[in-house]
Parts: C-alpha cells; structure tokens; sequence
C-alpha cells in the first residue's frame, strides 16, 4: 500500500533560526510513528507543516496524495495541537457538537464521543471551567471524529493521568487497527516505547534516527547490563569468572557491548548451580534516545 | 453551508455569554427611545409628522452607534483565536477561511439586526402612540433599518480586516477606536475645515462630493438625508451636499459592504496562526 504521509527533503526556517533540515520521513496506512526530540527540536513546527498551517522553506509534503492544507488533505488528517484550546464560553458538548458539523459528521454523535475520552460527566459545563486534563480530552474527543486516514497529535499524553494515558492509548490501537495512520510526538519515553510501531528521533532540526525499537538498539549498539545474583556464599566465585563485574547491595552487575551478549550469557549458564538468579536489562529508550541525541550533536 | 451556519450559531452563543447581545439591545433600545420621547416634543411647526423628526436624529446618532458596535463586535474575531490558540486547530478543518468570516459575519450581523430592528421599533412605536400622521414616516425609518445594518456589514468587515491584521486583540481594539475616530469623527472634521477654506473653490464643488461618498459613514447619512429630503434641515456636513444625486450615495451604501468584506477575506487569507 502506499504510505498516507510523505515527507522528503524538508527544510524551515525562521529569519536565522533552521527548525528543520532536510527531513525525510513516511508514514504508512495502519502505523504508529513516535516523534521525539528535545524542546525546540522542531517537532511542533513538523506537525504544523504537515497541516499546511505553516508554509515550508523547501522541500515535498504529501498526505493522501493532497498538498498540506488542501481541502482534500483537511478532510483526511486529524490534529491536536500542543495545549489544546477552546473558547471558554462554549461546552464541552457546544464545542464537540460544532466540530463535528464542521466536518459533515452529525452532531448527535457528541455525546458518545465524549463519554470515549471520559468527559460524560462534564459536557453541560463550560470549558473555562475545565481542567488542565479535561481540556486535553476535549481535544482527543476532536481528533476522534469522523475517520481520519491520519491523526496528527502533539504531546497528546501532556496532563493525562496514568490511566487515562493507558486508555488512550488503547483507543489509538483500535483507530490504527482500521489503517489510520498515527503521529505523535511525546517527551514520556516509557509510554511510547510499548504503544508505537516506529520511532522517529529528532535533533535540532535534523533526523537523526528512525526505526523500530529493536533495529534502533541494534543500531546504536550501547552495552547490555546483566544483574546476577549469586546463591549464598558464592558471590566471590562468580567474581572471580566474569571480570568487570562489580558488586552493588548483593548482586553483581556486568555490561558487556551486544555482540558479546550470547557469549557473556553462556559463562554465566556454565555457573550453573552457583547463580540464583539473572536480569538482562538491554538499553532503555532514555539511553537509545541521548545516544542518538548526543552523537547528533558532535 | 452547514458548516457557515453551525459556525454562526456558536458565534451567537459565545456573543450572548460575552454580553454583547445585551449590551447592543440595550444601547440601541435605550438611545432610540431618548431620541423620540425628545424628538416629539418641539414638532408641530415645521410641518413634518414626529417619527420623520425621529429618523432624521436616528440617522445621526446611527452615523456614530453602529459603526461602534460593528467594531467592537468584530475587534476580536481574528486576533482573539490567534492569541487563545483555536485559531490553528479551526484552520485544520475542512471549511474555507471565507467561510469562517462568512459564518462570523452572520452572527454579528443578526445581532445587529436585532438591536436596530428593537431600537426603531420602539421609536416607531413611540411616535405612532403620540402622533397619528406619524405613519408617514415609516417608509424613511424603514430605510434607515436596513441601511443601518448595511453600514454596520461595512464595519464589521473592516472590524475582520483589522484583526486580522494584528497578531494581539489589543492591537486590533486600537485599531478599531482610530478607524472609528477617524472615518466617524475627524473625516467630517477635516471636510467641514477644507470647505471653510477653500470657500466656494474646487473643493467644495469637485472634491468634496467623492470625499463624502468614499467615507461609508458619511454615505450612510447622506443617502439617509436625500432620500427624506431633509438635507437642506441638517446641519453640518450633510447639509452641505444637497446637490448630490440619490443613486450615488445609495451605490456607496450598498458597495461598502462588499468592498469591507473582500478586505477582511484577503486579510485574513494572510493569517498565519
Ligand atoms: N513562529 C516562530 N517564529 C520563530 N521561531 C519559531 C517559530 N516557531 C518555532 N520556532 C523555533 O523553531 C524551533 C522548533 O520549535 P518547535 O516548536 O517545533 O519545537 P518542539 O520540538 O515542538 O519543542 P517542544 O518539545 O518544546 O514542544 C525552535 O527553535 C523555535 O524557537
Ligand atoms: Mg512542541
């Protein structure tokens, strides 16, 4: 199939200011693409670019085979912008009720979509009256509308509860099993690491990685730390058989580069008996993610 | 045009909350009446019936009222949703910039309507109840409603163009008051100096008949006053310009609003949220 999102070569700028730099990315039907990066690595001025709400120096968008902000792309894309706003006058139902009318879609249809991101309760009230939180679902129960073939979301996490985050991400699960296509930008590591398929790193203004989880550990090839507890007494043997390990409150830990992982993990199963237990802990997101950012930088 | 209309109506409820439906009833219903309890008082000798009397100083007041009201109605259109940020998101949605204006205009200019349909009927009724011959004049009170809500189209719209032009609403405010001060107030100031000087020369014979006729306010009275003839009673600078055909001023009245609206669209189309 072919991707909903082309972005090649994409560059803007402000006066002096170079927010993105040659940026190439696509996005296929049905894929979940994480965007993360810095403050002010550009990710927002990305996302605005695609929604034509912003002009590029240079460079191709394409969405659905429809230019950025073309009616034809409007109807297909979905936003939530970062700090999600309404006008604090109107209901959350006033409010959900319009958009929906604004894309063709009946408006009877607000009050389910608000129950979906939990605002039930809420809808008669006046935004002014909301939460940091509860304006941030007003702003999913929008991008939830009708059947966008892409939603577009900065830091929709951003003031959400824990489990509101799990359920949201739940829904964005159901959305991108029906081919919608997802980008999202997020500074929560932990969340996006098990909720995305694809994960995109940028760095001032450049891409400077992009891949699954997995293709970006193999990648950036930073060492494993493996956790060994010993049985009682034997501490000081297994010491003795994996040099470099160094004793923290009763278990040994040990990192050794990936292509040794295998090897490592053999010495310590030749133990045998001796070893009570053993944790491999590969890198972290948060390590993946300041490597790339870090090597970018030099 | 389901999307203009639900625009329109969240426009109308965010205008109710804010007062500013209240706000513009209770000033049109409030100056209406002073002027016709005052206006029927000193009739009888001029030979004109008491609701004539009222529309000639409603359509003074309106000169200054409506264009008030249209630009503090439409100040913080634009800029309010640039600042507020629900600007970027609307934009994201499939419905064209004109219209979103387009939408916003309706509901603004419903208000307006009801402000100065409830203004002048009250004045009507007011002058019926007292003077019988009244009834003659409804067909200039008439004129006057719908030419006040075509002059209050023209500066909503120059009220869109401005906030669109200015990033803040309180850029845009500052805008509207000298706009306002300077088509309403000093426009007229300037002529009436110019007249004074030039006395009797090109000017006053050449110039100043465009000059009144570019000026949507000073349109707005003068097709008022040449339509009731009544430009030889009033003073100032409508009476100055008796010898200006009705057509040319009725031509400026109904192109204002047009040529406002294009503004505001092309500003607007400029917008970047
Ligand atoms: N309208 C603008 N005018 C000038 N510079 C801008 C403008 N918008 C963004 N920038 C600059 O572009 C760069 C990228 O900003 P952007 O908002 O895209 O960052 P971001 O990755 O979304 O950051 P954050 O994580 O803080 O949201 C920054 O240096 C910012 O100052
Ligand atoms: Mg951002």
């Amino acid at each position: 199939m072919t991707s909903t999102l082309t972005i090649s070569t994409l560059t803007k700028r402000f006066g002096e200011v170079a927010a993105l730099t040659g940026v190439s990315l696509s996005v296929a039907p049905g894929e979940r693409v994480a965007l993360l990066g810095h403050n002010g690595a550009g990710k927002s001025t990305l996302m605005k670019i695609i929604l034509g709400l912003i002009p590029a120096t240079s460079g191709a968008v394409t969405i659905c085979d429809a230019a950025p902000g073309s009616a034809a792309a409007r109807r297909a894309v979905a936003y939530l912008p970062e700090n999600a706003a309404f006008h604090p006058a109107l209901t959350g139902l006033e409010q959900i009720r319009h958009y929906l009318a604004l894309r063709g879609e009946s408006p009877a249809l607000a009050m389910p979509l608000l129950e979906k991101v939990g605002l039930a309760q809420a809808a008669r009230r006046r935004i002014g009256t909301y939460s940091k939180g509860m304006r941030q679902r007003v702003g999913l129960a929008q991008a939830l509308i009708g059947h966008p073939r892409l939603l577009v979301l900065d830091e929709p996490t951003s003031g959400l509860d824990p489990v509101s985050r799990r359920e949201f991400y739940t829904l964005l699960d159901d959305l991108a099993a029906h081919g919608a296509s997802i980008l999202l930008s997020s500074h929560a590591l932990t969340e996006v690491e098990a909720r995305t398929d694809r994960i995109v790193i940028l760095s001032k203004g450049r891409l400077v990685a992009e891949g699954s989880l997995p293709d970006l550990r193999r990648r950036a090839d930073l060492p494993v730390m493996l956790h060994v507890t010993a049985r009682n007494g034997y501490a000081p043997d297994i010491a003795r058989a994996l040099p470099g390990a160094i004793m923290v409150g009763g278990a040994l830990h040990l990192t050794c580069p990936q292509s040794q992982k295998l090897e490592t993990l053999g010495r310590i199963a030749d133990l045998g008996d001796k070893v009570a237990d053993l944790e491999v802990l590969p890198p972290s997101l948060e390590d993946l993610y300041s490597h790339f950012s870090q090597w970018a930088a030099q | 045009m389901i999307r203009i209309l639900s625009t329109a109506r969240t426009e109308f409820r965010i205008a109710l909350r804010n007062r500013w439906v209240a706000i513009a009833l209770i000033l049109m219903a409030v100056f209406s009446l002073v002027l016709s309890l005052a206006g029927s008082a000193p009739t009888g000798g001029l030979g004109v019936d008491r609701l004539s009397v009222t529309v000639a100083s409603l359509t003074s007041l309106s000169v200054y009222l409506i264009p008030l009201l249209a630009l503090l109605m439409s100040f913080d259109a634009i800029a309010g949703e640039t600042e507020r940020g629900t600007l970027s998101l609307l934009l994201t949605y499939p419905i064209a910039r004109w219209q979103i204006l387009l939408g916003k205009l309706l509901a603004h200019l419903a208000i307006l309507t009801l402000a100065v349909l409830l203004g002048h009927g009250l004045a009507a009724a007011v002058a019926i109840a007292t003077d019988e011959s009244s009834l003659a004049g409804l067909p200039a009170l008439v004129r006057l409603s719908w030419s006040s809500v075509l002059l209050g189209a023209t500066f909503l719209g120059a009220g869109y163009a401005l906030s669109s032009l200015s990033r803040r609403p309180s850029g845009a405010a500052g805008l509207a008051i000298g706009l306002w001060l300077g088509l309403v107030v000093l426009y007229d100031l300037a002529l009436l100096t110019a007249i004074v000087a030039d006395g009797g020369g090109w000017f006053t014979t050449d110039a100043f008949p465009i000059a009144l006729l570019a000026n949507p306010a000073d349109a707005f009275r003068l097709f008022n006053l040449t339509a009731s003839g009544a430009t030889a009673a009033a003073a100032g600078v409508g009476g100055a310009a008796d010898a200006i055909p009705l057509w040319h001023s009725l031509t400026s009245v109904l192109l204002w609003p047009l040529a406002a609206l294009a503004l505001a669209a092309a500003a607007f189309r400029k917008v970047i949220p």
